[in-house]
């Protein structure tokens, strides 16, 4: 069995699990956000419903906070009072539930994690299985601790060599992205390894399992190294064992990839699958960039961003906006002074949360408007006016572009 | 489980969750909030079609990206009655089956009928007969426990019937007037 396989067996109670089965699988932890779950708290009231386990059901308020639409502050207030009348753990308004949840400690290589926010593949970069869910069967989770699931298949990513420079794991993302197209993993895991992987941060691995549903994927994964392991115990002192493929393990497909002709990469407008090296989009202008997002907000991304941009100004025609993906992200730039860095370059610091990248508030894009995001997609009408337009790319690329307002390759600055 | 009705729109591949109810336009998640924003940056016309017909038709990975549950609410508030897909996201169509909206895979469906068609589908045998065309064709059958589900109003409907049948078979035990 490959590593996603043996995860969902073991959660399901089984000794062996194979593609297609359909199976109950117990969760270690869950979460819901205030954009989801108001669609089911109600129902939970009414029914008499009861939590499986008051440790684990997991309550953010971190899409749109502080709101700014009535709507937002309503489901916020609905949220908030959930996670209080049933003794629930709740972040609010402390970051995004894909930096809180692993920052925290929930997260531990070989269990399952489901969460109502699509981006919950994310997890995978700590060696378990987990993907995103809708809020209906968020209540079911919630009541008993478990969800019906048809075990996928795997597709196995092997990039090996020595990353170029400016190449992170986000530029892996979109590399994959163009290879495999909005739905080539629809349904199925994305196994990645490869001595390519091994080289990157954890917050790398973090932005590359945190893309792999924009190919469709229920989950992207990464057997747990002694990286995974340093992050895990840092942060949490349960017991787990790291689960790995077993060499006889079956793939649906298995690509190579040769890592050490990677580039710095950018998605044109109209899905990540339009990923392209940087230089065939150098040159491009804009006018609004997006520094942060559950996809490249952590620290890596903030200390190379500040490297490219310390004592530079961001050009008087772009409104660069930078959102740190938690509270304790927000303080530690703080203390390296990188916040006082970009300020003085003339960008817009935000509080932790979502901000403008899913097209809910703060920093819509108006008609035509173009802007160069760290965010992980970029669909008609993504962040704004249908007319608007968003290139995806790295922290890096999105450092050294604001300086021109023009899309540049960070390798030339 | 069967459904009869005209087809009202045909759209294509990659439709996304996000923009078949975007944050731009919600302004309240209530079944008319919902609907009011449903499909606004696809089709502008969506609501006015919806007097021809009650069943979508789209081509491949229906549904993609978000997670988000508003987007087959909002089809569903909108009063479309089934989505006929060569493909859904998967999110998207646990969703759907989970809120009880109808749906069913079927290849080459844009080929097979277009706006105006009369449709006659069978959810349980998976039969799509087109009565404009007199053509028919077969669709994926969902495994009989998705169907369950689907059919009893979605998750909630099966959890509120596995409720009433513990309290039924408790109260049962109850009259029988078992000593403790």
């Amino acid at each position: 069995m490959n590593i996603t396989e043996k995860i969902l067996a073991k959660a399901a109670g089984l000794d062996q699990a194979e593609p297609g089965q359909i199976i109950e699988v117990n969760v270690d932890a869950a979460f819901t956000v205030e954009k989801q779950g108001p669609l089911f708290f109600d129902e939970f009231r009414k029914m008499g419903l009861t939590i499986w386990d008051k440790e684990k059901a997991i309550i953010l308020v971190d899409h749109g906070t502080p709101p700014s639409k009535i709507m937002d502050a309503n489901l916020i207030t609905d949220t908030i009072q959930f996670a209080k009348e049933y003794e629930l753990p709740l972040y609010n308004s402390e970051g995004i539930c894909h930096q809180i949840m692993p920052e925290k400690g929930y997260i531990l290589p070989g269990f399952a994690y489901v969460g109502t926010d699509s981006h919950t593949t994310t997890y995978g970069a700590l060696g378990a299985f987990s993907t995103g869910l809708g809020a209906t069967e968020m209540a079911w989770v919630f009541n008993k601790g478990s969800i019906w699931m048809k075990v996928p298949s795997s597709i196995l990513i092997q990039i090996d060599g020595e990353l170029p420079k400016h190449v992170y794991g986000k530029d892996v993302a979109l590399a994959v992205m163009a290879l495999l197209g909005p739905d080539g993993a629809s349904y199925k895991a994305i196994e990645y390894r490869g001595s390519s992987i091994r080289q990157l941060s954890m917050d790398s691995r973090f932005s590359l399992c945190n893309m792999a549903v924009e190919a469709g994927a229920k989950n992207g994964i990464i057997e747990a190294d002694e990286k995974a392991i340093a992050y895990v115990k840092e942060r949490s002192n349960r017991e787990f064992q790291a689960v790995h493929s077993d060499p006889d393990a079956v793939y649906d497909k298995v690509y190579h990839i040769d890592g050490a002709k990677l580039a710095p990469m950018v998605a044109k407008p109209g899905g990540s699958q339009h990923s392209v090296p940087v230089d065939e989009a150098e040159g491009v202008p804009f006018t609004r960039a997006l520094l942060g997002t559950c996809t490249n907000g952590r620290m890596e991304d903030f200390r190379i961003a500040r490297e490219i941009i310390k004592g530079k100004k961001v050009s008087p025609d772009v409104r660069l906006q930078v959102i740190p993906g938690s509270r304790a992200i927000y303080k530690q730039c703080i203390e390296e002074g990188i916040v006082q860095d970009f300020l003085e370059a003339g960008a817009i610091w935000c509080n932790p949360q979502c901000g403008p990248c899913a097209g809910g508030h703060y920093g819509l894009l108006g008609k035509g408007e173009v802007c160069l995001s760290t965010s992980n997609r970029n669909m008609v009408g993504r962040m704004g006016d249908p007319t608007s337009e968003v290139y995806l790319t790295s922290p890096a690329v999105v450092a050294a572009s604001v300086i021109s307002g023009r899309i540049t390759d960070p390798r030339k600055i | 489980m069967k459904i009869h009705n005209k087809v009202f729109g045909v759209y294509g591949s990659d439709v996304a969750a996000e923009q078949i109810a975007s944050s731009k336009y919600v302004t309240a998640v209530t079944p008319e909030g919902l609907a009011k924003a449903c499909m606004k940056d696809i089709d502008v016309m969506f609501h006015e079609k919806l007097n021809n017909g009650k069943i979508m038709v789209a081509a491949q990975n229906f549904g993609c990206n978000s997670s988000r549950e508003w987007a087959p609410r909002a089809l569903k508030f909108s009063g479309v009655e089934l989505v006929i897909a060569d493909s859904f996201a998967r999110i998207f169509f646990r969703n759907a089956i989970n809120i009880g909206f109808p749906i069913i895979e079927c290849e080459d469906i844009c080929q097979f009928c277009e706006e105006g068609d009369e449709l006659d589908v069978d959810l349980s045998t998976g039969l799509i007969q087109n009565l404009t065309r007199k053509t028919e064709k077969k669709g994926t059958v969902l495994p009989d426990f998705l169907l369950d589900i689907m059919t009893v109003g979605g998750l909630l409907g099966k959890l509120k019937a596995e409720i009433e049948e513990k309290s039924s078979v408790a109260y049962a035990g109850e009259s029988e007037g078992k000593p403790e």
